[in-house]
């Protein structure tokens, strides 16, 4: 009796043991996958990283193309969706968070939001196809491509500035109050200036994640083969992640090899916006004790 | 009114109307998928929609049976869910329980990053790493194929299910452990005896909102899984997803009115009913483990 018992518990702390280790694996394991899929881009697309493949329009010929139009079409789209959704997102959390705490309408809008949170890219994509470029007639402008991003990154910038509002403790709004301040001077000397950190991270990371999409850009049309710079928002345009696609779907190793590199452009970009955002987390958490 | 109060009054009604848009982009959303699918239930039966089991809308003898596309996407998200739902949960109960903090510090920033990777360069990953690395074990695997979109997929929704898991168990009151520690029971124990049970409602919210991700994912399938609508459980062949038909679609030329155009809309609309029940069931979840511990 006594024996099997003790049999038993040595068994239980070898399982013990033995899910440490497993456990430690699953972990490494999507770290070593990351790894692995940044040493198979690098592999392939270093070597055709260079100064001309930056400032090259995309060409038939792979050795002469390169990613001008859709690095420059990005930072059109970029700009766009910034000046829609930041100053939108940033409203409508501070209304959620500050104003309409208790009431049903304001509950209405939050299930609405969490909706929109968890729908995919690619019904974004029909929404600015019906929406914008039909409804609206946009046609398949940079205007119309901005403004799909924009709502797809929209409930991303209200969720966070939410959580970042929600971080300000209450006895700072109260103190305001207690001086005379109104609603709107409270926020706007006290609240929103010791949110700022956290809204800046979330807005990094709407952003970042604007930049990586392509599946609603292809909806709505943007097109790989443009051998012009947009000069105005109704003008046609290319993106970063859709001359990557469009090379990735073509045969010939050669284009591969765009794409890598292509890629490697492309994850710089959001890789240095992500390490921006966790850094300002990081930093923001550690010095600010209330 | 004073001029002051009038201020605060302006300012309070453009948060408003800023924050109800949300409204309205579900409300457009809705009529737009509705307004299009209805469209396209004039010209085909909503029976042989269903029930068909070939999707050839641009063949001669065009079928419009969505089931082969909701195979491809049973198919990719049953394969990613194969990786991520094991490995995501025992990084999970490993970060939570097992790892030291430091460690934990320095991982949750490289799953992030995981998590960040633009899906465009998962597609490249998988079909031109993935699938030559799986074609030396399996022989007959074609180059477009579910299997190695659905493994992708699965690494890409890893951090998704190990970061709302270890959220959920971590919330777990230190009490309940306690209490198990003290009867003398190991770290496996209290995780299989205490926490899983009690985290589950918040484990079940991260993974079926794993689910709804796998099911919207565009870009690995439609770069790595082919485009040909197959009614087939068979991961080794070329398939189509729901999703990469609509961007199959739209990089051609259907025009609008047609019924090749309306077909991407019909088949948005049974995504977004399929995503967004899921969604519903994985809030609800979370609002009730959250109501429950913290």
């Amino acid at each position: 009796m006594k024996k099997s018992f003790l049999k038993k518990l040595s068994r239980n702390e070898m399982n013990d043991r033995i899910f440490s280790v497993v456990g430690l694996l699953a972990t490494l394991l999507g770290v070593g996958v990351f790894l692995v899929l940044l040493a198979d881009v690098a592999m392939d697309g270093l070597k055709r990283l260079n100064w001309s493949f930056l400032t090259s329009f995309p060409s038939r010929n792979p050795f002469d193309a390169g990613i001008l139009s859709a690095w420059v079409g990005t930072v059109w789209l970029m700009a766009v969706t910034g000046a829609i959704a930041i100053p939108l997102g940033i409203m409508a959390g501070i209304y959620l968070e500050e104003y309409g705490k208790r009431n049903k309408l304001a509950g209405f809008i939050e299930v609405n939001i969490a909706n929109l949170a968890g729908i995919p890219s690619i019904i974004y994509g029909l929404l600015g196809l019906g929406l914008f470029v039909r409804f609206l007639d946009l046609g398949r402008s940079v205007l119309a491509g901005g403004a799909t991003l924009a709502l797809l990154i929209l409930p991303i910038i209200i969720l966070a500035t939410r959580e970042a509002l929600r971080a300000v403790p209450v006895s700072l709004r109260e103190a305001s109050f207690a001086l005379g301040a109104t609603k709107w001077q409270t926020l706007k000397y006290q609240i929103l200036p010791a949110a700022f950190p956290g809204i800046l991270t979330g807005i990094i990371l709407a952003m970042s994640r604007a930049i990586g999409e392509s599946a609603p850009l292809i909806m709505i049309g943007a097109l790989a083969y443009i051998a012009f710079l947009p000069q105005q928002l109704s003008d046609p345009f290319t993106a970063l992640p859709i001359q990557i696609f469009n090379w990735v779907s073509r045969p010939q190793h050669e284009f591969a090899v765009n794409a890598a590199a292509g890629i490697l452009v492309l994850l710089f970009i959001t890789l240095m916006m992500n390490g921006l955002a966790i850094w300002l987390r990081y930093r923001f958490e550690k010095k600010v004790r209330w | 009114m004073t001029p002051l109060r009038l201020k605060e009054k302006v300012i309070e009604s453009t948060f408003f109307l800023s924050s109800s848009l949300a409204i309205f982009i579900n409300l457009a959303i809705i009529a737009i998928l509705t307004f299009e699918s209805y469209g396209f239930f004039h010209k085909v039966s909503p029976i042989d929609f269903f029930t068909d089991t070939q999707w050839t809308p641009f063949f001669y003898d065009k079928h419009y049976g969505i089931l082969s596309l909701f195979a491809g996407t049973f198919l990719t998200t049953v394969i990613a869910l194969a990786v991520a739902l094991p490995v995501g949960l025992i990084s999970a109960i490993y970060l939570s329980e097992y790892s030291h903090s430091r460690f934990r510090v320095s991982v949750k920033p490289m799953l992030e990053m995981i998590a960040a990777v633009p899906t465009v360069v998962y597609g490249y990953f998988a079909l031109l790493f993935v699938t030559p690395l799986l074609k030396n074990i399996i022989p007959g695997l074609a180059s477009f194929n579910s299997l190695s979109a659905g493994i992708v997929m699965g690494i890409m929704i890893i951090p998704l299910i190990a970061s709302l898991s270890e959220d959920a168990i971590h919330a777990v009151p230190l009490m309940l452990r306690e209490g198990a520690f003290a009867l003398g029971a190991t770290r496996l124990q209290v995780v299989r005896r205490v926490l899983l049970p009690a985290a589950f409602s918040g484990i079940a919210a991260s993974v079926i909102l794993g689910v709804s991700r796998a099911i919207g994912e565009t870009m690995i399938v439609a770069i790595a899984a082919g485009l040909q609508p197959r009614f087939t459980l068979n991961p080794l062949v070329p398939i189509e997803t729901v999703t990469s038909y609509i961007v199959q679609v739209s990089q051609g030329d259907a025009a609008a009115g047609t019924i090749e155009f309306q077909t991407i809309f019909v088949a948005g609309a049974s995504l977004f009913v399929m995503t967004f029940i899921l969604n519903t069931i994985s809030y609800g979840l979370r609002k009730r483990y959250m109501q429950a511990y913290v």
